[in-house]
């Protein structure tokens, strides 16, 4: 019998698991997918809010100031890329710069810290490419651009090595009420467990019907983002939003941890929570909206283009609790727009409801916040990296050319505890197949060293998730 | 056969042929639309025999690759490409090969041999 | 580990191959070819059809023959030359920076540089394909390496979208190793490849093209289930109405080529908006002085015998830099496309360079029939060419005679233009 089950394991599951590996628990983090990270959180801004947005009283208002002061401490024990370039909320007109001055306002009230408002020549020395249309905007210098999965995987890598069992490939496909806990039936074995944490995203609901009368509905919203090459990494330095208006939200033009220009999202909220395809309006849209910020976008070094969902519902705010009618189980639900700003503030609030239905909880007294560093072979000195190669000579031979990551740097990524077992898997944890060829070159032999590494047959060796085949089989065979 | 239309490859041109049949010619066919003699000799061969070269792999053990490059070496009857695949497909060399060695002999007795199009 | 050499050779493919080979044979001696694969030849080793060499071999060979030929050759030159090894910076002291497996990190310092990295594909999301991101989306090249190195199939029922000549190649390689080619998908009114590919490759096995059409969307969650296509206004926009869905479990991707050049832009070299490429001069110089570059990094090419012929240029002209034979000259004569021509390279010359002739290639910006090409020197006609026949996917060259040339003071411009036969 486990003390706890954590169903999900995108960022903010991970979050939880690791915070409750600081522990005597017995934990498990049960996820449906063959890697962790997989659904929401592969796919959305990669921004650290500042936290001055959310509606005064809510959930999202208390845990985005708090998550987003967190960041250093944890990414840096994790040796997760992040930086604090701060964010701009841009007006157009005036109506939109007193919407600017309303935000300012507001996170005052939060402890939102260093904000300030800009006019137009402040705002244009510090974002030259801007459009001539902005008038002003609000600066907020603590928001921050970071790699979601990265800080997800990293999370979970943390959490299993601090005790936390992983257990992939497993899709909850009904969870019984025994007299004590739960017995949760997987599509790889069933799993007891006295509390069970629903962390599951897009099926939350889904989740939390299979003990529970309905409460809440989760509405899968659809954002599609196009992601730049390099060359055009440079074109803003901070986030920049647009002012909400009465005709729209506005989309985000920002770079990306990795010096990738990001633009992105619409919002449209769809039936399908598997929809993650784009679509021409809105890949059109999403253009057309950046452009109205950052001038002369050049959409020909467009690398490729995404959709993520997000979890909304009607009442936009975390849903955080235990379930009125099934004692011991947690929701946490409804976890869109700042969650990823706020998952080391959701953990911290989740395992407070915890002690207060578990009572104190005893220290893990081998709990070790530092997670073993990553090499990034192509940011060492040339001492450094000699001295690597030296070392180990699969440092010495780059697979991706284009981000330049070495054999050595994809058989660690393999091997750690939370390992890479697929091609996509290896693209977000070390970036290879992530830059301008998008994996035309590299791909065949990063499938070489999945096979190689994990004993497989290299027709095994799948993109992303399982079925996600790549090669039909040898030739000659027929 | 009447009358085929073509489009000519001997050059970047890509004149739109069209072959009659034509008693009255020497080869039994008249040639229209080429802008130059060689034209009128393709439309006539594709035709009466239109030939290819075929170009594939084999399975190669102990090399550099699992596959090694071959090729007719010379032309062989457009319509002997599947038969000539189903050859190809069933054999297996072993490495050291150089390049323009005979893989098969005289493939479906065309007088034609697959070679090796590399070395390994 | 510090090494000094003459020369030093950015990529092992055809273009490097060849300038290494002219470099000697023009008196440089201490030359170092650097390859980024396992084997010399680049892309060639793929390419296992015929077609390649009717210029310079006046034979038809297989790509991995063409190249063998050029890696013998090297080879029986001794010259240099390093596998498996990434050039990871150069600078503008010809200083170079490479890792491998063997040597380590190596400093590498040369007199003169020949940047022959070739190019890559262009993928999916730069053309912006809307749908979902499903395995089975694949560049031809990718696939060309699977199918005809690694022996792997990358799918059974097959629809590719671009018709130059690597998609009708793969078109052909994929019939005949068994999968079901449902279409070639175009979206210009004609094919950007060689007539001869589109009647061997799709008309020998009754593949349709599809001209004037593209594919609007991609579906399948894990793997891919199927596209729909749709015809194509003038404006190369999808009309409304004209969609037609095919099932299919693979999308092959033959969309274009650029050149790669990352290590010149981190260099500080200048590159042309238009090719891709660095600008060049007669020699096949870079904007900075003795690095030189040639083959499909400068321009994307489309017969491997003009990659040849260019790099054969290059490397003699690196050899002439380092033996100090090249002339600096203030007098640089630009060379510019006029109307119906995109591009032309070189893009400057220094007269006192060119030895017998200036050659000169380029890309027409459509498909023209009964025109002329006019070469003008400062506004004066100097010759012109009649051309029954020109198209965007068919390079073209133009050679200008050094006499010629000599009869004209103080040339300021040379340029190229398409005009309407009377």
């Amino acid at each position: 019998m486990y003390d706890v089950a954590i169903i999900g394991a995108g960022v903010t599951g991970c979050s939880i698991a690791r915070e409750l590996s600081r522990y005597n628990l017995k934990t498990i983090l049960i996820e449906k997918d063959n890697d962790v990270a997989n659904g929401t959180t592969k796919a959305n801004s990669a921004i650290i809010h500042a936290g001055y947005d959310p509606v005064p009283g809510t959930l999202k208002a208390k845990l985005n100031v708090a998550g987003n002061a967190m960041f250093d401490k944890i990414t840096e024990e994790l040796d997760v890329p992040f930086k604090r370039v701060g964010t701009l909320v841009v007006a157009f007109c005036e109506e939109e710069m007193e919407e600017v001055r309303r935000l300012y306002e507001q996170g005052v009230d939060y402890n939102v810290p260093d904000i300030q408002v800009l006019d137009k020549e402040a705002l244009l020395e510090m974002e030259p490419n801007l459009s001539d249309e902005v008038v002003g905007a609000l600066y907020a210098p603590s928001g921050g651009i970071i790699g979601p999965w990265e800080l997800a995987i990293a999370l979970a890598e943390n959490a299993v090595d601090n005790g936390v069992e992983l257990k992939l490939n497993a899709e909850v496909k009904d969870i019984k009420k025994l007299d004590e806990g739960y017995e949760i039936v997987t599509a790889s074995g069933n799993v007891k467990t006295k509390y069970v944490i629903n962390a599951a995203g897009l099926y939350s609901d889904k989740i939390h019907n299979m003990v529970s009368t309905p409460t809440f509905e989760i509405i899968p919203t659809r954002g599609e983002y196009h992601l730049f090459d390099k060359s055009e990494g440079d074109k803003v330095s901070r986030v920049i939003f647009q002012a909400p208006s009465k005709i729209s939200k506005g989309v985000v033009v920002l770079p990306t941890i990795h010096g990738n220009l990001l633009v992105g999202p619409n919002a449209e909220a769809i039936e399908d929570r598997q929809g993650i395809e784009t679509t021409r309006e809105a890949l059109d849209f999403v253009a057309k909206q950046g452009s109205k910020s950052v001038k002369e976008l050049n959409f020909g070094n467009v690398i490729t283009s995404f959709a993520g969902l997000r979890s909304k519902t009607p009442e936009n705010d975390f849903i955080i609790e235990e379930s009125a009618d099934a004692k011991n189980f947690i929701n946490v639900a409804a976890i869109d727009s700042p969650g990823l700003s706020a998952a080391p503030a959701i953990a911290e609030y989740t395992v407070e409801i915890l002690k207060e239905l578990m009572g104190e909880l005893e220290e893990n007294k081998d709990f070790n916040p530092i997670r073993r560093p990553h090499i990034n072979f192509i940011e060492l000195s040339d001492e450094e990296k000699a001295e690597l190669i030296k070392k180990d000579p699969r440092y010495g031979r780059v697979i991706c050319r284009c981000e330049s990551i070495t054999e050595g740097e994809i058989v660690d990524i393999i091997h750690r505890s939370v390992g890479a077992t697929t091609v996509d898997g290896i693209k977000r944890r070390a970036r290879a197949g992530m830059g301008r060829c998008q994996g035309g070159f590299c791909a065949p032999r990063v499938m070489e060293i999945i096979a190689r590494e994990l004993n497989k047959d290299i027709t095994e060796v799948v993109k992303d998730r399982n079925g996600s085949y790549i090669l039909t089989g040898p030739t000659k065979e027929n | 056969m009447k009358s085929r239309e073509m489009i000519c490859i001997v050059c970047p041109v890509g004149c739109h042929l069209t072959v009659h049949e034509d008693t009255t010619a020497e080869s039994g066919y008249r040639v229209e639309g080429n802008q130059c003699p060689r034209g009128a000799v393709y439309g006539v061969k594709e035709v009466t025999n239109p030939t290819r070269v075929v170009t594939s792999t084999v399975k190669i053990k102990n090399g550099l690759l699992p596959r090694l490059p071959v090729k007719t070496d010379g032309d062989i009857p457009k319509e002997l490409i599947d038969e000539c695949m189903k050859v190809i497909n069933s054999v297996e060399v072993e490495a050291p090969i150089k390049v323009g060695d005979v893989i098969i002999s005289n493939v479906l007795d065309t007088g034609v041999d697959i070679i090796a199009s590399r070395s390994m | 580990m510090m090494l000094n050499y003459d020369i030093v050779v950015i990529g092992g493919g055809p273009a490097g191959l060849a300038a290494a080979i002219e470099a000697h044979k023009n008196g440089a001696e201490n030359i170092l070819v650097l390859e980024r694969d396992r084997e010399l030849g680049g892309i060639l080793q793929q390419c296992i059809h015929n077609g390649f060499g009717l210029h310079v071999f006046k034979e038809e060979l297989t790509g991995p023959e063409y190249a063998e030929r050029f890696i013998q050759e090297l080879k029986d030159m001794n010259i240099e030359y390093k596998l498996d090894t990434m050039v990871l910076d150069i600078n503008e002291d010809k200083l170079i920076t490479a890792i491998n497996t063997t040597d380590g990190l190596i400093h590498i310092q040369a007199k003169a540089i020949v940047l022959a990295m070739g190019c890559r594909e262009r993928t999916r999301g730069a053309i912006h394909i809307p749908g979902t991101r499903p395995a089975g989306v694949m560049t031809a090249g990718t696939a060309q390496r699977f199918v005809n190195m690694e022996g792997y199939m990358v799918g059974k029922k097959v629809v590719i979208l671009g018709s130059g000549d690597i998609g009708l190649i793969m078109a052909r390689r994929m019939t005949l190793e068994g999968a079901k080619v449902e279409a070639v998908v175009e979206l210009m009114p004609y094919s950007g490849g060689l007539t001869r590919n589109i009647v061997q490759c799709l008309e020998d096995f009754n593949i349709p093209l599809l001209l004037s059409h593209t594919i609007i969307n991609i579906e399948g969650r894990d793997r891919v289930e199927g596209v729909t296509i749709a015809k194509v206004d003038e404006n190369r926009k999808p009309i409304p109405g004209t969609e037609k869905h095919f099932e299919c479990d693979t999308v092959l991707l033959s969309v274009g080529l650029i050149p790669e050049n990352e290590l010149s832009k981190n260099v500080g070299i200048k590159i042309n908006r238009i090719t891709g490429g660095p600008d060049v001069n007669e020699s096949m110089e870079t904007s900075i002085e003795g690095i030189f570059a040639c083959g499909n990094v400068v321009h994307v090419h489309d017969l491997v015998d003009w990659v040849t012929e260019e790099s054969t240029r290059a490397g003699r002209n690196a050899a002439r830099y380092v033996l100090g034979q090249l002339k600096s000259e203030d007098n640089i004569v630009e060379i510019k496309p006029g109307k119906g021509i995109r591009y032309i390279v070189p893009q400057t010359a220094r007269l006192s360079n060119v030895e017998d002739k200036l050659l000169l290639y380029m890309r027409v910006d459509d498909i023209y029939e009964n025109m002329k090409m006019v070469i003008k020197v400062d506004g004066k006609e100097l010759r012109s060419i009649k051309k029954r026949h020109v198209a965007p996917g068919e390079m073209e060259s133009v050679n200008i005679l050094k006499k010629q040339l000599d009869e004209f003071e103080d040339i300021k411009e040379i340029t190229v233009e398409l005009v309407e036969e009377e």
